[in-house]
């Protein structure tokens, strides 16, 4: 029997299950997908929102700016690539500097920091990138940028590492309430939990119907995304919003902390987890970004990539319990600014649970630290040292992130271990580079044969059922 | 008049080739090419090159080709007859792995070293 | 203290070292990232190399063999499974490798050698799902022939560069069906002899003008979407084609690997996405070197073996006499012409002949190459056909050059139809 079952390991599940891995508490976590971080959480803007856009007032308002706080200090002790670069909404018009100041109004009511409306030509001068025609902007500084599945992984890691248990590929199938709580079936399973958590992201509806009277629909929204070479990562130091509008936050471009620059995302609706980019969107997206910074080359692309809103017809994030299913918290609906209140929302999540009589007793010897070694990162004289300890660091797997065999290796050793070529993407950032993988992918699937013990045959590039390589050659292929 | 590209060597030259004139070949930068317009139209040959099975060494698969060209229709039965070999660490380039490869009258030869790995 | 430090040890930098080697400098090193030498060309299993250099007709490994075993009879030091992480313009190389740990080595020269990558699917921004089996054309053959795996059993294969036509005879003879392939341009991007000998004998379709324009499957390609081209290269709706198929490879072009040449400051050349490099291959910072792919993406590995050469003797030259200067010739691009490597000659450095390496930027018949200066036609080559998937060549004499001034343009002229 758990205390708490969570259903879904992205940013939202992973939240969740880390601020309750700070109690004595049986916490476990489903997810269906065979990694953490597999939704929305690996495919957005990667931006920690200031906090000015939501209405005040809204959850969406409050955990923004909560969160975003939380974040960076989470981000600090955990490890995860963070970058506070601050963020600029462009005015084009004077229609869009009367957006601005409504904006400025809106934080100032919600409590951003240091926000302020600068001219078209002291933007220019912070962002000389910037079109001619940015008529204003709206500057707030306290705006960062992060890894967001990273953010994901070290806080799902450490939620493990105080106790929480992760199932992967394992799909909840049914809900049904008992007299101690809840029976939960699964696709390798039941499981019994006294609380349920539905983190589902863009299929939080179909697990609420479930257990509920259907209380909100679920309006997913794709948004598309281009991610440039590094070549093209400092040609911008701030994150570049257009005015919003009743689509979302606009096209923004902004630069990664990997280094790489990111222009998205699109925003249209579409019919459940449907991630394909579309030629209208990716150009949709190139020509908004161009209005913002004229100069940027698209030419140097590497990869583009969608992920999808769970937006709801509800406007702002649903966290509660639906007063039909005693004991099952809903935190659906987290689309943008999910990621910036993620840890907030975790935070909330607890107290919710607290208040419904789940006894929250700390844990004496919580641990919250993880730490990794990123080669490039290193000095020279810590290179030096740290090959003669461990030969594996000499070896470079990936050229263009500087990623070594020893990263690689190191990262089978942390309390969720990758089981695809992706998983060691998202963990070492192999494959993330200009090449795509092209030049390290092979090397990649056979120190994962190794590791996982199996033929390379069997080696995924990501999900579940995604095989790279089909047969052998000479005398493989009778099948064909 | 045919008209065909050599592909005797990357220059890749555009020839022609008068079959009424004893196969006589113009648009050639090499006599190899003069050969070649012939041979194409009389009986084609390609130079095989593939793997084979190589136990011990540090990848799983030895490069080999034909030591000359083959006939065109006895492609298949050679890559055919490449299943039914495996080398063991160390090979030597130009090692023969099976000599009159389907009667061709080419062996086929290993292309590259192979290291013996423990 | 080095004479010279290779930074690659493919045929580039093999040729390099052995010319520089053979002209006199006694302490050379090579550093290669793989464990053994040859570079791609260890995975190139194919045969068409060494016609030019060899006079015989070689497989991509027996190439590099037998510049191994060169390398390997001189005093050439090589570390292999050695990744070099910066090239400094004062010429200190700083590498990383397994068994020497990290190091910092100081050299009187440096050639450049790290050859060429793959563009992918994100550079040319195919629409459709992310699914397993989209493979850049180099990483199945290195799948196929070194690792003894076949990627796929249905294939298509977007563009007509010589790795994917290559890839379409290997990846049939190992048993795969390629369904088509697909090219954007109307001419293929790579050698004729390919196009007859990969998809002509075993009658894969090339589609000219015609594009991939969606990627369909969730987990494993399931079908690929081709539609025909304009000429301005937008697919043309109504002239969709659907193959079903679980593997799409890319051959959509080569880029220069230069990250450690822009690291150092070196000026690039946006047309060939390499360094600058004078007629001795020398980049803007005296005493390193550039040639093969890193410069330019070559065809034939004979020419990146001579342009190689030439880089190796240069670099000699510079540790046993000294700087080269001199007065510069600009090369300019003239109608026809993509680029040329040199971009600059120095009239001193030219002995006989100086050669020139360029791209066409269409299929041309029965033409002239022009080289002028000013208004002042220097020189002409005439050649019966051009093609940008070929590359060209001329040797210009030294005495012609003394007729320029400042800088020559090549470009070419086309027989009226």
């Amino acid at each position: 029997m758990y205390d708490v079952l969570i259903i879904g390991c992205g940013i939202t599940g992973a939240a969740a299950a880390f601020m309750l891995s700070k109690y004595r508490l049986k916490v476990g976590i489903l997810e269906r997908e065979n990694d953490v971080a597999q939704g929305a959480t690996k495919a957005n803007s990667a931006i920690l929102h200031a906090g000015y856009d939501p209405e005040p007032g809204t959850l969406m308002a409050k955990l923004n700016v909560r969160g975003s706080g939380l974040a960076r200090e989470l981000c600090e002790k955990l490890d995860v690539p963070y970058r506070q670069c601050g963020s600029m909404v462009l005015a084009f018009s004077e229609q869009e500097e009367e957006t601005l100041r409504t904006l400025l109004a809106r934080g100032k009511l919600s409590g951003v920091p240091e926000l302020r409306v600068i001219s078209g030509d002291e933007a220019r001068a912070l962002e000389p990138g910037l079109s001619a025609e940015v008529t204003a902007a709206l500057l707030a500084p306290t705006a960062a940028i992060c890894s967001p599945w990273e953010l994901c992984l070290a806080l799902a890691e450490t939620a493990v590492k105080n106790g929480a248990e992760l199932f992967l590929e394992t799909e909840v199938t049914g809900l049904t309430r008992e007299a101690e709580g809840w029976r939960v079936s699964t696709n390798r399973g039941v499981y019994r939990s006294r609380f349920v958590v539905n983190a589902a992201g863009v299929f939080a509806g179909d697990i609420h119907d479930m257990v509920s009277s259907h209380s909100f629909a679920m309006r997913p929204s794709r948004g598309e995304y281009y991610l440039l070479d590094k070549c093209e990562g400092s040609r911008i130091n701030y994150v570049l919003f257009q005015c919003p509008n009743e689509n979302g936050k606009g096209v923004l471009a902004a630069p990664t902390v990997h280094g790489n620059l990111i222009v998205g995302p699109s925003a249209d609706t579409v019919e459940g987890n449907n991630t394909a980019n579309t030629a209208a969107g990716m150009a949709f997206v190139r020509e908004k970004a161009l209005k913002s910074v004229p100069s940027i080359d698209f030419r140097q692309s590497i990869r583009n990539f969608a992920g999808v809103r769970a937006r709801t017809d509800r406007g702002d994030f649903i966290i509660e319990f639906p007063p039909d299913a005693p004991g099952f918290l809903d935190l659906a609906g987290i689309c943008s600014p999910g990621l910036s209140a993620a840890t907030a929302i975790g935070e909330y999540a607890v107290e919710l649970l607290g208040g419904a009589g789940l006894p929250l007793a700390e844990k004496a010897d919580f641990v919250c630290e993880r730490h990794r070694i990123r080669f490039k990162e290193l000095s020279a004289s810590q290179k030096a040292e740290l090959i003669e300890k461990e030969p594996a660091y000499g070896r470079v797997v990936c050229r263009c992130e500087t990623v070594t065999e020893g990263e690689i290796l190191a990262c089978f050793r942390t309390p969720i271990p990758p089981r695809s070529v992706d998983g060691v993407k998202r963990r070492v950032n192999t494959g993330m580079g200009r090449c795509q993988g092209g030049f390290c992918g092979p090397r990649v699937v056979e120190l994962l044969s190794r590791e996982l013990g199996v033929s390379p045959g069997e080696i995924l590039q990501d999900r579940a059922d995604t095989r790279i390589l089909l047969c052998r050659t000479k005398g493989g292929w009778e099948d064909v | 008049m045919k008209e065909l590209i050599c592909i005797v060597c990357p220059n890749g030259c555009h020839l022609r080739v008068d079959e009424e004139k004893d196969y006589l070949v113009t648009g050639n930068s090499c006599p190899r090419g003069a050969e070649y317009g012939k041979s194409e139209l009389m009986h084609p040959v390609r130079v095989v090159t593939s793997t084979v099975r190589c136990r011990d060494a540090a990848y799983p698969r030895c490069p080999v080709k034909t030591n000359r060209p083959v006939p065109k229709e006895s492609i298949r039965a050679v890559m055919k007859a490449m299943e039914n070999v495996t080398l063991t660490a160390p090979v030597r380039i130009g090692d023969i792995v099976i000599k009159n490869i389907c009667g061709t009258g080419a062996d086929l030869v290993s292309t590259r070293n192979m290291e013996k790995e423990n | 203290m080095y004479d010279l430090i290779v930074v690659g040890g493919g045929p580039a930098g093999l040729a390099a070292a052995w010319a520089a080697w053979d002209k006199g400098l006694k302490k050379i090193l090579i550093v290669e990232r793989d464990r053994e030498l040859g570079g791609i060309l260890n995975q190139c299993i194919h045969n068409g190399f060494g016609l030019h250099h060899f006079k015989e007709e070689l497989t991509g490994p027996e190439y590099a063999g037998r510049f191994a075993s060169m390398i390997r009879s001189t005093g050439v030091e090589v570390r292999l499974d050695t990744m070099v992480l910066e090239v400094t313009r004062d010429k200190q190389v700083r590498m990383v490798g397994k068994a020497t740990g990290y190091r910092e080595e100081q050299a009187r020269t440096v050639v450049l050698a790290m050859g060429c990558r793959e563009r992918t699917r994100g550079a040319i921004a195919i629409p459709g799902t992310r699914p397993a089996g989209i493979f850049t054309a180099g990483a199945a053959q290195r799948y196929v022939n070194m690792e003894g795996w076949l990627p796929g059993k249905r294939v298509v294969i977007l563009g007509s560069g010589d790795i994917g036509l290559i890839m379409a005879r290997r990846m049939t003879l190992e048993g795969a069906k390629v369904l088509a392939c697909v090219e954007v341009m109307p001419y293929s991007g790579g050698l004729n002899r390919n196009i007859v000998q990969c998809l002509q004998d075993f009658d894969i379709p090339l589609y000219l003008s015609h594009t991939v324009t969606e990627i369909r499957g969730e987990k494993r390609v399931e079908q690929v979407v081709v539609s025909q081209v304009d000429e301005s290269r937008r697919p043309i709706p109504g002239t969709e084609m659907v193959f079903d198929c679980d593997t799409l490879l890319l051959s959509v072009g080569l880029i220069p690997e230069n990250e450690l040449t822009r690291q150092a400051g070196i000026e690039m050349d946006p047309r060939t996405n390499g360094p600058k490099v004078y007629e001795n291959m020398e980049v803007s910072v005296p005493g390193i070197f550039a040639c093969g792919n890193v410069c330019h993406v070559h065809d034939l590995v004979d020419y990146v073996t001579s342009e190689s050469l030439r880089a190796g003797e240069a670099a000699a030259a510079y540790v046993l006499s000294g700087d080269r200067a001199g007065k510069t010739l600009t090369v300019k691009n003239g109608p026809g012409v993509t680029y040329t490597v040199p971009q600059r000659i120095r009239r001193e450095g030219v002995k006989k002949n100086c050669g020139i390496f360029f791209r066409v930027n269409r299929v041309c018949r029965d033409s002239e190459i022009l080289v002028t200066s000013g208004e002042t036609v220097i020189a002409k080559y005439s050649r019966s056909h051009l093609a940008p998937g070929e590359m060209e060549h001329i040797m210009l004499p030294a005495v012609l050059l003394n007729k320029a001034d400042g800088e020559i343009t090549l470009s070419i002229r086309e027989a009226q139809a």
